[in-house]
């Protein structure tokens, strides 16, 4: 059987790694989206775990909305994405610098 | 489940919001280049009759509605009425700078609008879901309008800083309601409001989800040391979405605090007065010092916002009916005092150039010295100096945290504020005692000008007469 906090260790390092991914990443724009969604999805594994051990459902319907809210944050990550690239011709990471900070 | 119709009464101002939106979305489609001013016009006067649902509909007890899940009480009369007012200031200031961008497009009154209602579901909230769809709807509103202009380099890029760091701050809020909702069972405030004063600080869970949802709430608010987008995206932003950016939505910020943290998490007081107090004493201290080093003005704005997140905070910190009621008094004072500053500099931008750097402000006396007198009046409200409502602002939210014996912290906030004082000072100094560097006239619409005037005049005005929205401050949290 497995216990509930291993689902909330794994959970809290997906978690840490899509942190830590967001950070240290310093080569592609494309790899933070790709943190940002396993961040959401480390949340969602807390969520199910929680609702599954708890017998309660709601955990499991806010997995919905963050799953559909990720889909649009994506979608938008992307748009502003191409933008980027078109007025640029690049996505590395390290060149957006005109905004000092 | 019965549905009863009369439950969606206290939701009509936000339907009509939805509904407005839509409608600005489908006329646009109609309508040629030459008559994209309708959109405007359409938008400024839903914003209006939205302020009259909020007035005929609201007052009296606190209502819920939705199975729970959506809460009408007077603070959210306020805030929603005083968000949509500050929602019309920035469209009506931001007009002619569209027009001369190409930038006057049915999608920019879209995305607005979308943000708008996604400010007023933050503040109508009972669940931790629908505050977060709330704050989603307003994110993901808010970062296309940071790439509005999509031939700005730095607004493209400003845009990505944005998005990442503000999913970021989303994700971190998240997981801190995961945390919540695994400690007390309950996704609904009161419910999670009763199992955290049932099992106080004990469970480990929930400080450590507090943790999350403070450190959420802060990136949202723009607080040190999670503030790294407000000034890379203030200054790469069109300033008609830095205004709209920088005004209403800390006043949503403001909710969202009050909504997770006292009405959810109101127990665990203790523990987050703690978190507070580190990100008060270094957004004031790290706003109001960077921002002397500033030359670009917007940057300068951003700076300055930091520091009055930390103002804000104070009244968050004191956890009494009083502090609220002033934090509220702050935040709502600052939506007024930031749409007019960035109202300014959009007036003074034309086609082909942007009032951004300190130096546009030069000579403004000789140029057009009403504009002169009521930016003067805005940086004297944000410096905090009497008689404008910046000062009653800064002197409540004081008092708050002396009241509840933390000195050390209002002397703090004093010293750092007297630091700020400079370079708000310093904007006066430029407009009236510097040679202009062009005399070209100001020309904008009697509309802007009108608007601008009655904002500059209600930091003077609320000043003298401060006890009207006080009292109104004070009620919501009765």
């Amino acid at each position: 059987m497995i216990a509930l906090s291993d689902f909330l260790i794994l959970g809290g390092l997906l978690f840490s790694i899509a942190v830590a991914g967001i950070f240290l990443n310093r080569k592609n724009v494309i790899i933070l989206l790709m943190c940002i969604e396993l961040m959401l999805l480390a949340v969602n594994m807390n969520f199910v775990a929680f609702s599954h051990f708890l017998q309660d459902t709601a955990g499991q319907i806010y997995v919905f909305f963050i799953l559909t809210v990720a889909a649009a944050e994506a979608a938008i990550g992307l748009a502003i994405l191409v933008v980027l690239f078109r007025s640029r011709q690049t996505i590395n990471v390290q060149d957006l610098d005109t905004l000092k900070g | 489940m019965d549905f009863n119709a009369a439950e969606l009464i206290p939701v009509l101002p936000e339907i009509f919001i939805l509904v407005l939106a839509s409608t600005v979305l489908l006329v646009d489609l109609y309508l040629r280049d030459d008559q994209r001013g309708l959109n405007h016009g359409i938008t400024l006067v839903g914003l209006l009759i939205g302020i009259g649902l909020i007035l005929a509909l609201g007052g009296g007890e606190r209502q819920i509605v939705l199975s729970g899940s959506f809460v009408r009480d007077p603070m959210s009369d306020t805030l929603n009425a005083i968000i949509l007012l500050v929602a019309f200031l920035a469209f009506a200031y931001s007009k002619d700078y569209l027009r001369d961008r190409n930038m006057l497009v049915g999608e920019y009154y879209v995305l607005g609008l979308f943000a708008v209602l996604g400010m007023m579901i933050m503040v109508s909230a009972n669940t931790f879901l629908v505050a977060y769809l709330g704050l989603e709807l307003l994110a993901l509103s808010l970062y296309p309008m940071v790439a509005f202009d999509r031939d700005s380099k730095a607004g493209a890029e400003a845009a990505m800083k944005y998005f990442v760091l503000g999913a970021l701050g989303s994700g971190m809020l998240l997981y801190g309601i995961s945390m919540v909702y695994g400690g007390t069972g309950a996704l609904d405030f009161p419910t999670v409001a009763a199992s955290v004063a049932d099992q106080g600080l004990d469970n480990k869970v929930l400080v450590f989800g507090l943790a999350f949802v403070v450190i959420g709430v802060a990136f949202k608010f723009g607080a040190v040391p999670f503030h790294m987008w407000v000034p890379d995206t203030y200054q790469g932003a069109p300033t008609s979405v830095v205004l709209f950016l920088s005004s209403a939505p800390k006043i949503a910020a403001f909710a969202l605090a009050i909504r997770l943290m006292v009405d959810g998490l109101g127990g665990l007081h203790a523990d987050w007065q703690g978190m507070l107090i580190i990100l008060a004493v270094l957004s004031m201290g790290l706003g109001n010092l960077v921002a002397i080093a500033q030359t670009n003005l917007k940057r300068m704005l951003a700076y300055s916002t930091i520091s009055h997140v930390g103002f804000i905070f104070l009244g968050l910190i004191a956890g009494t009916a009083q502090g609220y009621a002033a934090a509220m008094f702050y935040a709502i004072v600052y939506a007024l005092m930031a749409a007019g500053a960035f109202g300014v500099l959009l007036l003074l931008s034309r086609k082909g150039f942007e009032a951004e750097n300190l130096d546009d402000l030069k000579g403004l006396n000789e140029r057009d010295s009403w504009y002169a007198a009521m930016m003067a009046l805005l940086m004297f409200s944000m410096a905090g100096v009497p008689p404008t409502v910046g000062f009653m602002a800064k002197l409540l939210v004081l008092e708050a945290v002396v009241r509840v014996d933390l000195v050390w912290l209002a002397v703090v906030a004093v010293a750092f504020s007297i630091i700020g004082a400079f370079y708000y000072l310093r904007v006066i100094k430029l407009m009236y005692f510097d040679k202009p560097t062009t005399l070209e006239p100001i020309t904008v619409g009697a509309g802007a000008r009108v608007a601008l005037s009655v904002n500059g005049l209600a930091m003077l005005v609320l000043g003298l007469f401060p006890a009207g929205l006080l009292g109104i401050c004070q009620a919501a949290f009765a």
